[in-house]
């Protein structure tokens, strides 16, 4: 283990150790921290210019309470579900097709595709901008829930693909040419033999498909507008004008923005860093 | 039914072969439809002059030599672009050096792994927002702490176009470290305890066991950390709009919302010129993605 563990250490390092840690974190998290107190700070602090003092009256449920029912924040949130949940299942679903074919198959074109499937997650947003939206329009999809989630879904395919493919060919391939010999078809072989072995790798994705897209700004801007379908990271900046420097306000909205992938994660925390490390870092 | 036997038949016979196209359809149909084709349409658009509704006037490379040609907007969004590729890789040191620091098993410490990776999982219009607050000139935090040690820096951190954008860059290292980090901590779990006891023997420590022993046991987290943080800072697109929106005198765009801006804002719709800045966009890119592809690719070759 590297480095040396600290419990071998000397007597001094280990306790300036156990100091440090608490402090480094609180350095760390220092703007979180910032937004926290001005979430229940009353408006009458920041008219008087005391940013960082201690709240004069605890605000919490008032700041809250009125994000959720005085303004569209629960529209934009239950917006932001409704892309997210199918585009998370979209994407995977496809994926996981896409990565049991180039996984287990040989053929010709097998490395090209899996190679363009890569590039293309890779390739700057700005260059699809202009004709996915263009398509999009020409759909009639515009302005809607279900546009957005056609294109996360596509996008996202490139990404889950790369995931999925390498997973599934760590798995032991005696299993599927046991199978073959049995005379199982290709496709319940998928079925039966393949996916419950992806497990973890759904798993992971999922949760990762889940932040990516909730946290989405870009493509949200650009083929959505208005609340109707409107997700939160795109909701919130139209708080700016709603609330003014309402920071307060700003403050408590960002935080529950923010709530939903933060669960996410520290419910699912191993799959996600799964995910994260696109398998590649054991 | 004749038929029906037939293509079962068939099916049977070529099955091995004809699967796997089967299953690819539907993503190979999307991918195509939304990733792939776009990138040759946008070629194609950045050759004319549209605003998006009407019908496109072909103006051949018009676009790329006014672009090219001593667009002020456009250099300076290059030049941001080259200091956020730049800056943005310290992400990796520095996620490495909070990875040695927490590659401990202290009580509590996976609480403390979580909660360092933390900023990571929040939106970047969230982060963008918390440091918009932090650097607010006079009260903001920032201004607060650096006030304390005699700096005044006029208009705020994100006011004065000589620091706007070392401003946003700092933001969005903060969850790119927290990345890195995290991809450190993979990698040192997965050290060889052998040969760091066997370098030790040998009389390795410190900073020469970090550099030749365990560095080159962490090749592969260091190469993902150099593929997302490139690619992180080519895309920064959300920090840009939420902190400053372009300004202070358009001193913080990049090349991603220069093109935004020149094709979907209320400066006006030209779709061909922005285009035109996504293909350039594009192609810088490619260099990079390109090494990413033939790294891979040597991986997968030994793989065979």
């Amino acid at each position: 283990m590297f480095p040396a563990p600290i419990q071998k250490s000397s007597r001094r390092w280990r306790i300036t150790y156990q100091v440090l840690l608490p402090f480094a974190l609180l350095v760390w998290l220092l703007p979180l921290l910032g937004v926290m107190l001005f979430s229940v700070k009353p408006a009458s602090d920041f008219a008087s210019g005391n940013y960082w003092t201690i709240p004069a009256s605890f605000e919490l449920f008032n700041n809250y309470g009125r994000v959720f029912f005085e303004s569209d924040m629960p529209k934009y949130l239950f917006n932001s579900f409704v892309i997210t949940i199918p585009t998370v299942i979209g994407a995977v679903a496809l994926s996981a097709m896409t990565g049991f074919a180039l996984g287990v198959y040989r053929f010709r074109g097998n490395l090209l595709i899996f190679f363009i499937f890569i590039a293309g997650n890779f390739v700057p947003f700005q260059i699809l901008m202009v004709p996915v939206r263009d398509l999009t329009l020409g759909l009639g999809l515009y302005d809607t829930k279900l546009g957005l989630i056609l294109f996360h879904v596509a996008f996202q395919t490139g990404f889950c693909t790369l995931f999925m493919r390498n997973f599934i060919r760590a798995l032991p391939f005696p299993l599927i040419e046991a199978a073959r010999v049995e005379g199982v078809a290709e496709w319940r072989i998928f079925v039966f033999v393949v996916l419950p072995l992806m497990k973890p790798a759904l798993a992971a994705l999922s949760v990762l498909i889940f932040t990516f897209i909730w946290n989405d700004y870009f493509w949200a801007v650009v083929l959505t507008q208005g609340p109707n379908a409107q997700p939160v990271t795109a909701g919130i900046t139209a708080f700016n004008t709603q609330f003014g420097v309402a920071y307060h306000m700003m403050s408590a909205s960002s935080i529950i923005a923010a709530l939903p992938p933060v669960a996410m994660f520290f419910l699912m925390q191993k799959h996600f860093i799964a995910g994260l490390t696109l398998g590649a870092v054991k | 039914m004749v038929t029906a036997a037939q293509n079962r038949s068939w099916y049977k016979r070529n099955e091995i072969a004809v699967t796997p196209w089967l299953f690819l359809l539907p993503g190979i149909a999307f991918f195509l439809l939304y990733v792939i084709i776009p990138i040759f349409q946008s070629f194609w658009i950045s050759f004319h002059e549209w605003d998006g509704l009407g019908e496109k006037t072909w103006v051949g490379l018009a676009n790329y030599e006014r672009l090219l040609g001593g667009d002020r907007k456009f250099e300076v969004s290059f030049w941001n672009n080259v200091r956020w590729l730049v800056l943005y890789l310290l992400a990796i040191p520095l996620g490495l050096f909070i990875a040695l620091f927490l590659n401990q098993t202290v009580r509590g410490i996976r609480l403390y792994k979580s909660l360092f990776f933390f900023p990571f999982v929040i939106s970047q219009v969230v982060v963008g927002l918390v440091f918009t607050w932090f650097y607010l000139p006079n009260s903001g935090l920032f201004d607060v702490i650096t006030g304390w040690f005699g700096i005044d820096i006029r208009g705020g951190v994100l006011g004065n176009p000589n620091t706007a954008t070392y401003g946003i860059i700092a933001a969005g290292l903060w969850p790119q470290t927290a990345y890195c980090m995290i991809l450190y901590l993979t990698g040192l779990n997965a050290v060889d305890p052998e040969q760091v006891e066997a370098a030790r023997l040998d009389g390795a420590k410190g900073h020469k066991m970090l550099w030749y022993v365990i560095i080159p046991q962490l090749k592969p987290a260091t190469f993902i950390a150099f593929v997302v943080t490139i690619i992180g800072a080519l895309r920064s697109f959300d920090f840009i709009a939420v902190m400053t929106n372009g300004g202070p005198f358009g001193s913080t765009r990049v090349l991603s919302f220069y093109m935004f801006e020149e094709s979907l804002s209320e400066f006006g719709f030209r779709m061909g010129y922005g285009a035109a800045i996504a293909v350039v966009l594009f192609f810088i890119m490619l260099l990079f993605i390109t090494y990413f592809l033939w790294s891979m690719y040597q991986d997968e070759k030994g793989a065979r």
